[in-house]
């Protein structure tokens, strides 16, 4: 166990860290294999069928299967392999980012154009539990 | 002998990309970003480099996770446009400088710093994006390209100070190289974003104003930066800022800023980009 992890105060954040790429590396292998299109042909074709040649966890597969953005970063997807998942499915990085924040992917476009989010009420999580 | 003239620091946001790609550049919620980097193709041409050192980060498509190297440099003949996951871009393939490469790691590795040879490597948003930003759509890039691959995707990456430290190491591989070449240097990603979790979107203008103001007036402070500050400050994907780093220590003691320009959003993040001329 890695002992000093201090951007786990971070809130709203998942570091892809040591411990979270041991978790994640079959994850991610599979995520690696939709940068190819026949991968991709077979993935949409059948996702269960495709996601059983990998060695991952039932939660893993599960959230997979849901799309659950979040879960996924928990479970040791890092995000840059997740993307291949939204690419596939015919999405962006800034859909998968507006579903990672519960904000439709128009209000998350707003808040872009605004300027962003301010790292204010974000910097730890006993910043964030203040507000 | 080889000069290193200058350093070109940019996001390297694949967005924008993608804007290019699909005859979007156009539009309004693009047209400042490129309009942003009208005078930087300019001084780009006028420069004529013959060379580019190109600091990137590979984003999971060159390396998958059996092996994750911390500093990799490019030394094929030439490289290959990626297929992110929706099709490689349609961008003219990367060609390398593969005698200069290898004199790049013999005198890196003799001046300590452990580099990882890559011979076949294909290239990401990364290194391309930053490629259409300053030349545009060519047939063929004008010149060629150097990758340094630097691994930001595993926590951690290495500190502002070892980059800055691998670029002044640069420098001096560059100028014992005997050949009249001119070489500018990019360091790229960043600025502020996060595009992971509930805190996606973050962006801090304050953080990159001053990191830009401190690429002339002060890099030594940019170098104490922990990582944790760049996490927590300007989002868990602004590590990126420490290729910047990498940059500014391969330009030498004195810099003179020619152009900068700052522009929020390209899709979650704040784009940045500067133009230090070495002196
Ligand atoms: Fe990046």
């Amino acid at each position: 166990m890695v002992a000093d992890k201090p951007y786990e105060d971070i809130p709203g954040t998942w570091i892809f860290d040591a411990e979270r790429a041991r978790a994640g590396y079959h994850l991610n292998q599979f995520l690696y294999t939709l940068m190819k299109e026949e991968n991709r042909k077979a993935f949409r074709a059948d996702e269960r069928a495709y996601l059983a040649k990998f060695k991952i966890s039932e939660a893993q597969r599960e959230a997979v299967l849901k799309r659950d953005w979040n879960r996924l970063l928990e479970l040791g997807a890092v995000v840059y392999a997740l993307a291949k998942l939204a690419f596939t499915d015919g999405r962006s990085y800034q859909y998968m980012a507006s579903q990672m924040t519960g904000m439709s992917e128009k209000e998350y476009v707003d808040m872009m154009l605004n300027g962003g989010r301010s790292p204010d009420g974000w910097r730890s999580k006993s910043e964030r539990g203040r507000h | 002998m080889a000069r290193i003239v200058a350093g070109v620091g940019t996001s390297h946001t694949p967005a924008i990309g993608a804007a290019v790609d699909n005859g979007k550049a156009g539009q309004p919620y693009w047209q400042p970003l490129f309009e942003g980097y009208e005078p930087a193709k300019q001084w780009m041409a006028k420069t004529a480099p013959d060379v580019l050192i190109i600091v990137y980060n590979d984003h999971v498509n060159a390396f998958d996770f059996k092996m994750i190297p911390t500093f990799a440099l490019g030394c094929a003949e030439e490289f290959p446009i990626a297929d992110e996951g929706w099709g490689p871009r349609p961008v003219p393939a990367v060609k390398g400088y593969p005698e200069l490469a290898a004199h790049l790691i013999q005198s890196l590795v003799l001046d300590e710093f452990d580099m990882t040879i890559v011979n076949e490597m294909q290239v990401d948003h990364g290194l391309t994006v930053p490629l259409t930003l300053l030349f545009g759509s060519p047939q063929q890039w004008p010149c060629r390209v150097i990758p340094l691959a630097v691994n930001v995707v595993q926590y951690p990456a290495p500190t502002g100070r070892r980059c800055y430290q691998l670029g002044q190491a640069i420098r001096r591989a560059v100028q014992s190289w005997p050949e009249d070449l001119k070489v500018v240097i990019f360091g790229t990603g960043g600025m502020s974003h996060q595009i992971q979790g509930p805190r996606a979107g973050l962006t801090n203008p304050a953080f990159d104003k001053a990191f830009l103001d401190d690429l002339s007036r002060d890099p030594e402070r940019l170098t104490r930066i922990p990582p944790i500050e760049y996490l927590r400050e300007a989002g868990a994907e602004a590590i990126e800022l420490v290729m910047w780093l990498m940059m500014r220590g391969a330009l030498g003691p004195k810099v003179e800023e020619i152009y900068r320009f700052y522009h929020i959003p390209a899709s979650s993040t704040a784009v940045g980009h500067i133009i230090l001329e070495s002196r």
